[in-house]
């Protein structure tokens, strides 16, 4: 079979490719392992919902639409959603079809699947950013009473055993993992590493919009300092809940979360905690006290002093005098292991010479480096800060499929006003 | 980031080297494999002398410009001489040492003048540990306190903000907060 484009991957962001494909005439086929939005349905916890706003839900020529803008979808109405923008888009959709590999073949690319093989001039991976849960390797010292389980695997709090849940990294998932594990009677110890703190709301406003109208989230990747560290920067501590509360560590600490350092091994039935704690709380509380700074002069300069809430400072991370740098885990009542430690992209089947030597992908902006024609979109901070995020997509893709087209002879598509 | 400065900050820290170093280490990651190393001999009752001679780094072997000495004795409380600083207090300077040397790096890198930094380093401990007096006390330190005084050519935050940058990149902070395996054989 023979195609000028294949994509990969029918979340968001191969639906958005796919609609610039479109609309610049570029043949294709989007190819996806299981149904549109399989990430959603497959992987993610029962009581999830987007931590963006129901407003910033937007991908090209599609929005969100209901009547509660501020709220936030649950994975029902996140798959309704991306079904929806995928029914507007019509891609001509290989489901239930998996890639096993990709290969450079002549000027183009094989991609062999599970339903036949495809041959295409350029191919876009679409596959998400986020494919497999990273786990330490001393995870494997843990003693066998203790289960184990990574987000992915975690689907509610009474799917776990009784007892104690030592949930380890402080970043999106673990904050809120370990808030609704907590809530259910199983006393929570949450190890923190390096984490983002932010308020849900800020003078009134929601953050996010606020990293929206200052430009934070539209800073491209070819113009900051050190795109490699900014590329790992973890997802902030938000929740989306209705009543739009915050859930940073003093709000886990008041509803009576222990936190103790980041997690650095297991030996002999015990963890072992960083005495780290107090700066890496220090580092996010300057961080977001600088991320405040920009938004309040953002404020005065755009004159709108008077029209948003006024200033606000939020206290200091509270850290206990000396957190406990041991735990034993059959002493401490700890049954469960949750390993929020983020996650990363899969690209096992990317059989093409791309992959740095510690498997990360090289890339300029999700153009492939080294490899004419293979683009890479949905890894965080890809083309700019919002990349990762649903709202994001639209941009990187209307940019990469610009390029793409340049390559096929074929116009590039109009990127919205 | 500061604006007052018209010229650039100059506190002696040659940060270009250091960021070229860490872009080539991308390329060649072995030659990001160092090797420190330190030779001990006992004197005469809990006196003893190190030194300190050259290390292996960026593929090979690094005379220091002289050999460095250091003695270490136990005070006069627990019956020894007092001939030098106790190990313990050595350790607190390797850490104040460290802190204080990213703090001047991170300085010059976001371009702030130092003009004085002055660290005071408090070390607890209960010797009830390594006395063995009681078996849940631990021989080292309970808890370590550092504090900074800084004046320099910035806000308060950003004040801060080095020591906390200073303290993500440390080696001994690393070294004291976070596990090490360590092997001691007999030769
Ligand atoms: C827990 C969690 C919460 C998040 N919350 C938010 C949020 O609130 N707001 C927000 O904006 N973003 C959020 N994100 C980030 C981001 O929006 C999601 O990760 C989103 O799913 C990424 O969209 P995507 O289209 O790039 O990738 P995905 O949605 O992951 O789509 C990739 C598709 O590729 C398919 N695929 C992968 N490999 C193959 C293969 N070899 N062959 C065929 N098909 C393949 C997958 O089945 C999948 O359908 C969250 C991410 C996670 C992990």
């Amino acid at each position: 079979m023979r195609t000028t484009t294949v994509v990969v991957g029918a979340g968001h962001a191969g639906l958005a490719v796919s609609h610039y494909l479109t609309a610049s005439s570029i043949d294709h086929v989007l190819i996806e392992r299981g149904e549109v939005a399989n990430s959603w349905r497959t992987e993610r916890w029962e009581s999830l919902r987007l931590l963006t706003p129901n407003w910033q839900a937007r991908v090209p020529g599609f929005a969100y639409d209901g009547d509660d803008p501020d709220g936030f979808m649950d994975m029902t109405e996140v798959v309704t959603f991306i079904e929806r923008y995928a029914r507007l888009v019509a891609p001509s959709l290989q489901p239930h079809t998996t890639v096993e590999s990709v290969r450079r073949n002549g000027t183009g690319y094989q991609v062999v699947t599970d339903r036949g093989v495809w041959h295409a001039t350029t191919v876009v991976l679409a596959t998400g950013g986020c494919n497999i849960p990273k786990v330490p390797p001393f995870a494997a010292d843990l003693p066998g009473f203790v289960t184990s389980f990574t987000p992915m695997q975690y689907t509610k709090p009474s799917a776990l055993p009784d007892g104690g849940v030592l949930v380890v990294g402080a970043s999106a998932s673990g904050v809120q993992i370990a808030e609704e594990v907590h809530g259910s009677g199983r006393p929570v110890t949450l190890a923190v590493g390096e984490h983002v703190r932010m308020p849900r709301t800020y003078r009134g406003k929601d953050i996010l919009w606020w990293m929206d109208q200052t430009g934070l989230h539209d800073e491209r990747y070819d113009e900051i300092d050190d795109i490699g560290r900014a590329r790992r920067v973890p997802a902030p501590q938000l929740v989306g809940k209705p009543e739009r509360t915050t859930l940073d560590l003093n709000a886990l600490t008041d509803q009576g979360v222990r936190l103790v350092g980041r997690l650095v091994g297991i030996a002999d039935g015990k963890a072992l905690f960083s005495g780290s704690l107090r700066n890496k709380c220090t580092l996010a509380d300057l961080k977001l006290g600088r991320l405040l700074d920009t938004i309040d002069e953002w404020v005065g300069s755009n004159g709108l002093d008077g029209q948003v809430g006024p200033v606000q400072r939020f206290a200091p991370t509270r850290v206990e005098e000396s957190p406990p740098l041991v735990l034993d885990l059959a002493k401490g009542g700890i049954g469960t292991v949750i390993w929020a430690t983020g996650f990363e992209p899969d690209h096992s089947w990317l059989h093409v010479p791309v992959l740095d030597r510690k498997g990360r992908l090289c890339h300029d902006g999700g153009v492939v480096s080294g490899s004419p024609g293979l683009y890479r979109i949905g890894l965080n901070f890809l083309r700019r800060r919002k990349s990762s995020f649903i709202h994001g997509t639209g941009d990187d893709a209307c940019d990469l499929v610009g390029h793409l087209a340049a390559r096929v002879g074929a116009r590039p598509p109009d990127r919205p006003g | 980031m500061t604006t007052t400065s018209e010229k650039p900050a100059e506190n002696g820290v040659n940060v270009e080297a250091l960021l070229n170093a860490r872009d080539a280490l991308g390329e060649t990651p072995e030659a990001g494999k160092f090797m420190w190393r330190a030779t001990n001999e006992w004197l005469h009752g809990t006196h003893s002398r190190s030194s300190v001679t050259g290390y292996f780094g960026l593929g090979e072997e690094h005379p220091h410009k002289s050999t460095f000495g250091f003695e270490s004795d136990h005070p006069l409380v627990f019956a020894a001489e007092d001939n030098a600083a106790t190990p313990v207090e050595i350790v607190l300077v390797g850490l104040a040492s460290c802190l204080t040397a990213g703090v001047a790096a991170v300085a010059q890198n976001r371009d702030i003048q130092l003009r004085s930094v002055k660290a005071t380093v408090e070390g607890d401990m209960d010797i009830q540990g390594i006395l063995g007096a009681d078996p849940d006390v631990r021989n080292g330190f309970s808890g370590i306190r550092v504090k900074y005084d800084i004046d320099a050519d910035a806000t308060p935050d950003e004040i801060e903000a080095l020591v906390a940058q200073s303290q993500k990149r440390s080696a001994v902070f690393d070294i004291l907060t976070n596990p090490t395996n360590v092997t001691v054989v007999v030769g």
